[in-house]
């Protein structure tokens, strides 16, 4: 178990080097590296300093180097508006995504596998067809759109929520959290609902996929065919085979939702990293850009070894060949 | 004791088979069994044509500088313009009328959206098949590829392209297909390693084919069916994709409108209750995507082995 | 010691309604168990032999039910039992054993969790004592270190292993009846001997009755008691095992025989019943072996009725109009 944990982390460390060097050569070889990292309006004097402390005039793996450097001890540049550390700004952000994807993704699991199964073990009934009917949608409709339309419901119709922002925050841990006040509970329900529909729907269909395959394996008849009550069938049976790729899919999920965030932060004005992200693109801020890209390629590192190892604990055929090669 | 027969002349005398059913007649008729997806084809079936007839249907040409009234601006739906034709749907904050911008925009987005699809598509299943038929080290790289693009969500790859790239038609149309063809090539090549394994392909091979035969005419079509259900939902991810782009404002420019700019146009007006400019947008938009998806849904359904029993 | 048959099946009739069709999977088929007897159930595939054994257990899935007929186990009606019932009878009184067993055990349940879990559906009984219970069926079936197989999950298993597993699960409860469908089919031949061998001890010490399911005369041929032979989802010939494959009545059971490799004298061209099973949707009319049958005459085009054939008590039955064995009271 130790070697495959130690083999995973240093293929993490591989992916996560060569990403570096992907985020590298994209900002710094594709277009104009001078125009890209420093101020545009610097003047010539600035330029030049800037240029010669950015490394900016030696060759390019020697640049990769500086820039790796400055990586280690956490610096990935100033940002141009904001004339901080980029990752700072980053890093102070983080605790508002983090939020909002959590809050999301409980939502999607708290209704998406109960929905599921139901769906899954009675297919044709009007629930059943309702609910699938239902996911579709949540599937189609564009995140943003949604975003909208809650709004217009909601603040402006019914004028029950807040329409933008982060309500306020209390420190938890050291972290700045919002939802232990009822305002920020107000604040963070609808953008939190917003980006927990798709993987709401995500999930009701994998649930109900998985539920329907499983109900034809020949060890449900089995089960039955043993006297088993249908609750046990289906809570034990049932449940513990379709959990397993339903947990994996939550795993690398949740990295999506983080991504996602960002289009509901641009809707609903959450102060989070993906606005940050938006604001940096539109005013070419490109600093902030690229410790952003490493920040998330770093937290999807993460979590994707964090998923591998689950699943490993969680099915046993993985883990017996694993001690046995 | 009566003598068996000669099995020869008596496998005559077998009970005819039932008229011989092609695959497409098949897959036609487990599709339409279901209501629902039916319904979702034949509502696709009229948004592609208006997208395509929209210049011969749509009241008024809304780029056209010429026809536009600034007095017309923001009219709630329903209102008359000053020469007296209705905007059913309403106007926009240049006096555009939303059904034609609409229509126009219903264009933008389905263009955009199949032309990336079948790019995308295209250069996904050459290199799956490629991948999956030569094996080796080839197979090996083409798949790291794959996997590591799809560990990550395409909105963040989107945004990359384009703070990369910087803006344009083409370039979201090239970020589309970045972000698509690695979910084809996956699906190509899963299918076809289940195919490669399997008799037809070693009798194939037995038959010396040339492997440009084999993998055209003996692999391709089997791994179609999985190609087609990937191929319907990456159409509704595509045009959602572009639609989320350029509402951010990175997505195609003000000269080519898509239904998603349309709405980022209407969202400073939403808090002052004229809702109309980004509501209709997004309800045409929605009923693109859930009519395509609908349609995949059915045609999983149908094509997927594991639930025929 | 009482007469009453254990099981008493009479015109039981399963249909399935698809899209495509009504499928009469199982058509009239009457047919009596007794206690501590073993009845081979054989035919090809589609015959309806396995639904069969799935009407008798209530595992019947939709699109298809029981729609007439009447199953007594011990006098008592399982046809339209409620569902609450059937499960109590079912891993109780009536237990099965299915083809594969890569597939029938649970693969992330450990083997003691499936086993233990059997006992307690039926039974309050302790933990401590359902894994000694479980333990003992471990041992009973011939598994060596029943502790540490306990412990295991099922793809640590050989298929014969597992199938051993399966067999000890359905008698944890000491059924009366056990239905074993095709349970060697996918095992290989010296493994499969070895479970004939298992399932005769074992059903001979506990006396429990077995409707063996299987599609392999040589199979039944050293096991059963009784044969009843299906085709398109009827019966058409059974009596007791040793006068059925002596001297077949009906003609598909003698063309059975004879495509049996080994009865064929060596170097003569291997005999086979001309063409195939008639797809269950589009049955012809009368006799359903009508179109293969070498005895075929004018009065198979109606569909012919069980009778008595051979020496009266018997029990002898076919379904034919030109059997190979006189019918009672016929002229010789």
């Amino acid at each position: 178990m130790l070697v495959y944990i130690i083999r995973r982390s240093l293929q993490s460390l591989v992916v996560l080097v060569a990403m570096s060097i992907i985020v590298f050569a994209g900002v710094y070889a594709v277009g104009n590296p001078i125009d890209i990292l420093i101020n545009p309006q610097a003047d010539q004097i600035d330029r030049e300093r800037a240029i010669a402390s950015l490394g900016l005039d030696k060759p390019l793996y020697a640049q990769y180097l500086v820039f790796l450097q400055g990586a280690f001890s956490g610096d990935l540049g100033k940002s141009f508006v904001h004339a901080t550390s980029a990752l700072g700004l980053i890093l102070e952000r983080m605790p508002a995504t983090l939020e909002l994807a959590l809050a999301a993704m409980l939502i999607a699991i708290v209704l998406g596998i109960p929905l599921g199964l139901w769906a899954g073990l009675r297919p044709n009934s009007v629930a059943g067809r309702t609910i699938m009917a239902t996911s579709i949608l949540g599937f189609s409709l564009p995140t943003f759109w949604v975003g909208l339309m809650l709004i217009m419901v909601f603040s402006v119709m019914l004028g029950w929520l807040p329409s933008n922002g982060r309500g306020p925050t209390v420190e938890l841990l050291g972290v700045p959290v919002s939802f232990l006040s009822l305002e920020g509970w107000r604040h963070l329900v609808m953008p939190a609902t917003n980006l927990a529909l798709f993987k709401l729907a995500l999930l009701i269909r994998l649930t109900r996929a998985g539920t329907r395959e499983a109900l034809l394996q020949d060890y449900v008849k089995f089960a039955r065919a043993k006297g088993l009550t249908n609750a046990r069938v289906i809570g034990v049976h049932v449940l513990r085979n379709i959990l397993i790729p339903i947990v994996t899919v939550i795993g690398l999920e949740f990295g999506s939702v983080i991504a996602f965030a960002i289009v509901t932060e641009s809707v609903f004005a959450w102060p989070g990293m993906g606005k940050l992200l938006i604001d940096s693109i539109n005013l070419l801020d490109r600093p902030v850009i690229v410790a952003y890209l490493l920040v998330i390629v770093s937290i999807f590192i993460v979590i994707n070894l964090i998923v591998d190892l689950l699943y490993s604990l969680l099915d046993p055929r993985v883990r017996v060949t694993e001690s046995q090669g | 004791m009566a003598t068996l027969p000669d099995t020869d002349t008596d496998v005559a005398r077998t009970t005819a088979p039932r008229a011989v059913e092609t695959p497409a007649g098949r897959l036609w008729r487990d599709f339409v069994a279901n209501p629902v997806a039916v319904f979702g084809l034949g509502l696709l079936g009229i948004i592609v044509f208006l997208a395509i007839f929209a210049p011969l249907i749509s009241p008024q040409n809304p780029y056209d500088l010429a026809q536009l009234d600034i007095m017309d601006a923001r009219l709630p739906p329903g209102s008359a313009s000053a020469e007296g034709h209705p905007f059913w749907l309403g106007t926009d904050d240049q006096g555009r009328d939303m059904l034609s911008a609409i229509f126009y925009g219903l264009r933008i987005s389905l263009a955009v959206g199949a032309a990336s699809t079948v790019l995308a598509l295209l250069i996904g299943l050459t290199l799956g098949l490629v991948a999956a038929y030569v094996g080796g080290r080839v197979e090996t790289l083409v798949m790291r590829i794959v996997d590591i693009q799809l560990s990550f969500p395409a909105i963040l790859i989107a945004l990359i392209l384009i703070a990369v790239l910087g803006q344009g038609t083409g370039k979201v149309i090239a970020a589309l297909v970045t972000i698509q063809w690695a979910y084809y090539a996956r699906t190509v090549r899963s299918a076809a390693l289940v195919e490669k394994r399997k008799e037809y392909m070693e009798a194939a091979r037995c038959l010396a084919l040339p492997p440009r035969v084999i993998v055209f005419r003996h692999l391709l079509p089997n791994c179609l069916p999985a190609m087609m259900v990937v191929a319907t939902v990456q159409v509704a991810a595509a045009i959602a994709l572009e639609a989320t782009l350029s509402f951010l404002g990175l997505g195609l420019p003000i000269t080519e409108p898509s239904l998603g700019l349309l709405i980022a146009n209407g969202y400073q007006y939403l808090l002052s209750g004229k809702y109309w400019i980004s509501f209709f947008p997004g309800i045409a938009l929605l009923c693109t995507i859930v009519s395509i998806n609908l349609v995949a849904d059915q045609l999983r359904d149908v094509l997927n082995p594991r639930l025929q029993r | 010691m009482s007469d009453a048959p254990l099981l008493d099946v009479q015109g039981l009739r399963t249909h399935f309604f698809t899209r495509a069709g009504i499928v009469k999977a199982v058509d009239d088929v009457s047919f009596a168990l007794a206690r501590g007897e073993v009845l081979g159930l054989v035919g090809e595939s589609g015959s309806g032999k396995s639904i069969t054994g799935y009407s008798i257990m209530g595992l019947v899935d939709a699109p298809g039910r029981v729609v007439a007929g009447s199953m007594r186990l011990s006098g008592r009606e399982l046809v339209g039992l409620p569902p609450e019932e059937m499960r109590k009878l079912r891993g109780n009184r009536i237990a099965m054993i299915f083809q594969d067993p890569m597939m029938t055990l649970n693969p992330v349940l450990r083997i003691d969790r499936q086993m233990v879990e059997a006992i307690h559906a039926h039974e309050k009984v302790g933990r401590k004592a359902a894994l000694a219970r479980a333990r003992d069926a471990l041992v009973a079936v011939g598994i060596p270190s029943p502790d540490e197989r306990l412990a295991a999950f099922p793809h640590q298993f050989s298929g014969g292993m597992r199938q051993r597993v399966a067999i000890a699960i359905a008698l944890l409860n000491r059924p009366d009846l056990v239905i074993a469908d095709e349970p060697t089919t996918a095992l290989d031949v010296t493994i499969q001997g070895q479970i004939l061998y298992e399932m005769q001890k074992l059903t001979r010490d506990t006396g429990t009755a077995v409707i063996w399911i299987t599609h392999d005369l040589s199979v039944v041929a050293g096991l059963a008691d009784r044969i009843c032979v299906m085709y398109a989802g009827r019966i058409v010939e059974q009596g007791r095992c040793v006068d059925v494959l002596t001297a077949p009545a009906h003609p598909y059971t003698q063309g059975l025989l004879d495509s049996v490799p080994s009865r064929n004298p060596h170097g003569a061209r291997l005999r086979q019943i001309p063409g195939m099973t008639p797809s269950l949707l589009a049955l012809p009319a009368g006799c359903a072996f009508r179109d293969r049958c070498p005895r075929a005459g004018v009065a198979c085009g109606a569909a012919p009725a069980m009778q008595e054939v051979g020496s009266a008590g018997g029990g002898r039955g076919v379904r034919c109009h030109y059997p190979l064995v006189a019918p009672l009271g016929a002229a010789a």
